[in-house]
């Protein structure tokens, strides 16, 4: 059974993965707030991006500008680690993929088939989709869960899964407008503090 | 969680004129289909013109047309004119501490249907609509898979 991960979703249309163990980016030394970056114009709203690819090394400068100017804060170390465990690989049942304008990076998606975790067969999960805001309502985020969902169907999977925060009704309606619904699980905690 | 007849009639309404935002319809029109009083649901549509989400059409033929946005207008925001769903602040606190623990539960239950209703606009309505519509026609027990 995979390690149980802690899927946690900001203002932005971020629902990120933290792998066990880890601590939240905020608390990490070193992490530290980025200046707003300076990306490059999207492309205008109601115009088809031309291009859906696996990330490659090279993307990843983008795609931590994209995150932090979502989020506030720049986590390189966190981006690097995912692409290794996402992007840097051959294999059919994870994948990093980005959205291009042009040759710019203007949006991302992580996700995952998983096995077994929570008592489910196996099932794809998405974990990160981001979009630049210049770049939305033009389709992005739906062409980007589209190859997503592409890539779990070729593994063999039939359902896609994801988690967010309730205050998140950006990334909610979203995939609700995708044809998410509410699915069969109910996300529980409780703090260890005392 | 129910929702009140009205506030049904005003979703039922709205999407109607969501679902054509060029066409004007008259209340006698929705009041058929859905089986309800035509002056009773007059005065449905008098809120939602009030509030800005349908328009009053003068002249030949008169009705109502869709004057918001689809893609903006939620589930939530249609509520909201016709009844307060989630009542969690206009609840008097509870003295016990078993009504505490059952506030808690109750508030738990009211803030997943807010997050609910908060996520769904009307254009996502329009095609969760359009599925079941599909799936009946095609005899389907489930919605078409989407993608």
């Amino acid at each position: 059974m995979q390690s149980d991960a802690i899927i946690v979703c900001d203002e932005s249309m971020n629902t990120k993965l933290r792998p066990a163990g880890t601590t939240h980016p905020v608390a990490r030394r070193g992490a530290r707030r980025a200046p707003a970056p300076a990306l490059p114009a999207a492309a205008e709203p109601g115009r088809v991006l031309a291009t859906i690819r696996e990330a490659r090394r090279g993307d990843l400068d983008a795609v931590i500008e994209l995150d932090a100017q979502a989020t506030g804060i720049e986590k390189r170390d966190y981006w690097r680690s995912l692409f290794r465990r996402y992007g840097d690989t051959n294999g059919a049942e994870r994948k990093f993929l980005v959205a291009l304008d042009g040759s710019t990076v203007v949006g991302y998606i992580i996700g995952e088939v998983r096995d077994w975790e929570f008592g489910s067969p196996p099932c794809g999960w998405v974990f990160a989709v981001n979009v630049q805001p210049d770049a939305r309502l033009a389709g992005t985020g739906t062409r980007l869960l589209q190859a997503m969902c592409a890539v779990f169907r070729k593994a063999g999977t039939r359902k896609v899964r994801t988690i967010l925060a309730r205050e998140n009704t950006l990334i909610l309606s979203f995939f609700r407008s995708q044809g998410m619904t509410t699915g069969p699980f109910i996300p529980l905690e409780m703090s260890l503090e005392h | 969680m129910k929702l009140q007849q009205n506030t049904r009639l005003a979703l039922y309404s709205v999407l109607e004129f969501a679902a054509d935002p060029t066409r004007h319809i008259s209340a006698a029109e929705i009041a058929n289909k859905y089986e309800v009083s035509p002056h009773h649901l007059a005065k449905v549509l008098a809120e939602l013109a009030r509030a800005g989400i349908v328009q009053s059409v003068r002249g030949v033929g008169g009705g109502y047309r869709f004057a918001a946005n689809a893609r903006r207008l939620t589930l939530a925001d249609v509520i909201a004119h016709f009844e307060e769903f989630t009542a969690i602040e206009a609840r008097a606190p509870e003295r016990t501490p078993a009504g505490r623990a059952l506030a808690a539960v109750q508030a738990e239950i009211d803030e997943i249907a807010k997050a609910t209703m908060n996520s769904i606009t009307l254009a996502t309505m329009l095609r969760m609509i359009e599925r079941e519509r599909n799936g009946a026609a095609s005899g389907e027990t489930e919605p078409p898979r989407h993608g």
